[in-house]
């Protein structure tokens, strides 16, 4: 079956697409890089190693009586139809099997779970449809969206190599250090894996659930949403970069800088320019994936922003959609997501992009006071 | 009685069906519903085929070339749900309508009158279903298993026509259900003891107590998320105090038994055909019956294992990866059964035998990645990546549907009276044989290699055996077409059959004319 298969793909694949060239034919889970991820590979191969030899014991009667015992060779049948210590047997042999097969299984689970003594927390909240970390122990997080383009996406640019695993910013961990995980979402169900580490845990809205990983080699592990969570559920991957110690500590520090220097952005005199410049970007990361980098949206569920009444006229009802979300729909509330800059920036852009030419801004500072006043 | 039932003997002709529409439309004779069941059933399998299709289109390449993801996620939903509820169960509802009464030598279902509604709700609610696709927002898009809260604060605005039709499909299997027990329980000829009844017989009793088990429970979920939808409530709404992970609780405690149901009458249908075409008597009849009955009980308490991944406490998730290891163990039985049925018999392979023997062995290749999928550590790395797809993939084609099909050839002689094309017959097994295999193999090594389910695009190492399993699909689907011509050709003429067209094949349903006349055992046979 398989070398058809093979033949089959092999002459499509070379006459279809160059894209293909780069595909490969992998059968088997990949052993991956942590403890955990091989441990998993060993019981997985164990249980198959099970399954292909009681396959083999069991088909192979069978096809000894396909091929023995037609009629057509002239075979009479017999007639035997009960035996019960042949149902005792074969109830009891696969039992011990199960069993043998729970032992290894049970421990594997135990420490799975175990996520105490983690050196580094982080939370991970699935959004539609990208996710964020955020570095609790030190205060800063940020977005991880899809880089791959639309062009890639729909054919009109040839692919990179990691079409569809690459991100913006990648969770970057330190090697050899227990990384704890607490996730959650924030809209709908995501689900967190990175095949390579054995770690696949669901994001759940309301809930936090813990996953850890210790990751022994430098490197970049790509993975992706594993929870349909809406349209754009195959473009949210999960892209983790491993760094020996002393360059993650670096990072943290550089990443704690820049989040103190986006807090000092509030207090800024900022002009509708400046906003606008911002705001673009932001729009991009946060807003783009459901209203549209043109401010179409997909209505019903996303509408336009493009000459809608929300972003046109008043301006106080605006800061409140964005800040809150609208309740019951898919808008969520963004005053938690977004610094007030980055909140004062994507209403200004809103306001005066795609010819919505209101030439009204508000600065970070009246966001700040928006939300404090609440 | 036997005084009534002799005269009416007498004026058959004043019997027969009624002529034109209404003859369908307000018949309560059993194998006219059983028929109407069958078309439907076929008619929706080749719905859901199609839709297969373009998934499979889609999925030929890398990019995106043929429909956006929000069609792609319409689809998947929509092929899931029609295949299991519209194809797969009223496929069964059907074989049912038409074997039980002939297998436990009763004249009609229990309660015709319901019978007949039990039908006609069906098109109903899969017109109801259907037509959400053109509905402003699209059809459901949240998948068969339709997640809270992507289905309720995020679904479409079509979902509320979803749940209706749900609720309409439920309420008609159940009634279907309480009409095969009825059946069962009060219309079995004399003489016919529990443990003298055929198979196909035993495993629909047990089929539809699972039924009217976990149809409410699906009825409860469904209510609870029109609820949240249109009245307020936050079942599923962690924001407003509820739980989504309740949501996949109630929906598995419904689902799990549900994959069962799709099974366990195809397990009763090849338990007379292997035994029929190895010329032997079924090996281990009453550790069938025992078997079937573990199974069913079993999976009322499996569930969680379909959310090994959503942080279950450590103990759940220990139980539940016990008690779905305990389930290969009945099926083992089972599949060791037929093999020692098949063992020194005398064995010929006409169509429905070629369907039973490829489905014991690719059924049980599909238990085989269950017991893999059971072990919770390693579910952490298979869960919702097509490893999973392949699965039940497995399971369920050569398992539900190969089941029906050797079924279809099995009593296609009786229903008709002629005999099918075989050569035809075998055209239609090896091309599925072959098409199916193609189609699905390949997704246990996508599985295992990182492709997640139900996305639109992947990345390119998946890109050859997404090529192959569509190749494969395409050739699966278009055969099918194949089964239309040979049904239709049996039902034109053929060879006549003869009241047992089977040298091996045994029961009360082989001792009534070819095709059965339209009242069958208006006097109840004895049963030595």
């Amino acid at each position: 079956m398989r070398v058809h298969a093979k033949r089959a793909g092999v002459l499509l694949g070379g006459l279809m697409t160059p894209a293909l060239s780069m595909a490969d034919w992998t059968l088997n889970m990949s052993p991956g890089v942590t403890g955990t991820s091989n441990e998993i590979f060993s019981l997985h191969m164990t249980i198959l190693w099970i399954c292909v030899v009681i396959g083999v014991v069991v088909f192979g009667v069978m096809f000894w009586s396909i091929f023995a015992h037609r009629k057509s060779s002239g075979r009479k049948p017999a007639n035997f139809h009960e035996n019960t210590l042949v149902e005792i047997l074969w109830t009891i042999i696969p039992l011990v099997i199960l069993v043998v097969m729970a032992i290894p299984a049970t421990a594997t689970l135990v420490d799975m779970y175990d996520t105490s003594e983690a050196d580094v927390d982080i939370k991970v909240t699935g959004y539609q449809w990208r996710w964020k970390y955020d570095y609790i122990d030190d205060d800063f997080g940020y977005f991880s969206n899809i880089s791959t383009s639309d062009d890639e996406i729909y054919n009109r640019t040839a692919k990179s190599e990691n079409y569809l695993l690459d991100v913006d910013n990648p969770m970057v961990v330190p090697v050899g250090a227990k990384i704890r995980l607490l996730l959650t979402a924030n809209d709908v169900i995501h689900s967190w894996w990175v095949p390579e580490f054995g770690v696949k845990k669901d994001a759940i809205p309301g809930f936090v659930n813990e996953a850890w990983t210790r990751v022994d080699e430098p490197g970049i592990y790509r993975g992706q949403c594993t929870e349909l969570c809406g349209v754009k559920h195959g473009f949210m991957p999960v892209v983790v970069k491993a760094v020996p110690q002393d360059e993650y500590d670096t990072w943290v520090a550089e990443q704690k800088e820049a989040a103190q220097r986006e807090r000092e952005l509030t207090e800024k005199d900022w002009t509708l320019e400046e906003l606008m410049v911002r705001g673009e970007k932001a729009y991009a990361s946060a807003c783009a994936s459901c209203h549209q980098a043109d401010g179409s949206g997909a209505p019903p569920a996303f509408p336009a922003l493009k000459g809608s009444q929300i972003a046109l006229e008043d301006m106080d009802a605006h800061l409140d959609v964005v800040v809150n979300g609208v309740s019951g729909t898919a808008m969520q509330a963004f005053g938690d997501q977004l610094s007030e800059v980055d909140l004062a920036a994507v209403i200004t852009y809103e306001r005066n992009a795609w010819g919505n030419d209101t030439g009204e801004m508000i600065t970070p500072k009246e966001v700040f006071e928006y939300k404090n006043q609440e | 009685m036997s005084a009534v039932a002799d005269t009416h003997a007498q004026d058959d002709h004043h019997h027969g069906p009624a002529k034109g529409i209404t003859r369908w439309l307000l018949t309560t004779n059993h194998k006219d519903i059983g028929s109407m069941y069958l078309i439907f059933s076929f008619t929706m399998f080749l719905l859901g085929g199609a839709m297969a299709m373009v998934i499979r289109a889609e999925l030929f390449q890398p990019g995106l070339q043929i429909v956006e993801p929000e069609f792609f996620n319409q689809m998947t939903t929509m092929h899931g749900l029609i295949m299991v509820f519209g194809a797969v169960m009223p496929a069964f509802v059907g074989l049912a309508n038409w074997m039980i009464p002939l297998m436990v030598g009763a004249p009609d279902m229990a309660l015709p009158r319901m019978n007949n509604w039990s039908f006609w709700l069906l098109p109903c609610a899969f017109l109801i279903l259907v037509s959400t696709l053109f509905m402003q927002g699209g059809a459901p898009n949240f998948g068969w298993t339709f997640y809270a809260p992507l289905s309720t604060t995020y679904g479409p605005p079509s979902t509320t026509f979803f749940i209706f039709a749900v609720h309409i499909m439920g309420v008609s299997s159940i009634m279907g259900a309480i009409n095969v027990i009825a059946t069962i329980l009060n219309m079995r000829a004399p003489g016919m003891t529990l443990m003298k009844m055929p198979l196909f017989v035993w495993t629909w009793l047990i089929t539809a107590f699972l039924l009217i088990a976990v149809m409410p429970v699906l009825a409860g979920v469904v209510t609870m998320m029109l609820m949240d939808i249109n009245f307020g409530t936050s079942f599923f709404d962690a924001s407003g105090g509820g739980d989504p992970v309740l949501f996949q609780h109630v929906f598995w405690f419904f689902g799990h038994p549900e994959v069962y149901i799709m099974i366990l009458p195809a397990f009763g249908a090849v338990s007379h055909i292997i035994p029929a075409f190895s010329r032997k008597p079924l090996f281990g009849y009453a550790s069938m019956v025992y078997a079937v009955g573990a199974i069913a009980l079993l999976s009322f308490v499996v569930w969680a294992h379909h959310m090994f991944t959503v942080g279950i406490p450590i103990a759940g998730q220990l139980f539940f990866m016990y008690a779905t290891m305990l389930i290969a163990v009945p099926t083992g039985v089972k599949v060791f059964n037929w093999v020692a049925t098949m063992f020194r018999g005398s064995l010929t392979f006409e169509a429905p035998m070629l369907f039973a023997v490829a489905f014991v062995i690719l059924f049980t290749i599909g238990g085989f990645s269950g017991l893999m999928l059971a072990i919770a550590p390693a579910d952490f790395q298979y869960h919702d990546t097509y490893f999973v797809v392949a699965h039940f993939h497995y399971v369920l084609v050569p398992g539900a549907i190969f089941g029906i099909f050797a079924s279809a050839y099995f009593w296609l002689p009786k229903w008709t009276g002629h005999m099918y094309d075989e050569t035809l017959a075998k055209t239609h097994f090896w091309l599925s044989f072959v098409g199916m295999n193609l189609a699905f193999f390949p997704m246990h090594f996508l599985g295992l290699a990182g492709m997640p389910r139900r996305i639109p695009d992947y990345a390119l190492q998946f890109a050859d055996f997404n090529m192959v399993s569509s190749i494969g699909a395409f050739m699966f689907g278009a055969t099918q077409i194949l089964f239309l011509v040979i049904v239709v050709k049996c039902v034109r003429g053929g060879e006549k059959a003869a009241a047992n067209p089977w040298d091996g094949a045994e029961g009360l349903e082989w001792t009534v004319p070819s095709p059965a006349p339209y009242h069958t055992f208006s006097t109840p046979p004895e049963v030595k």
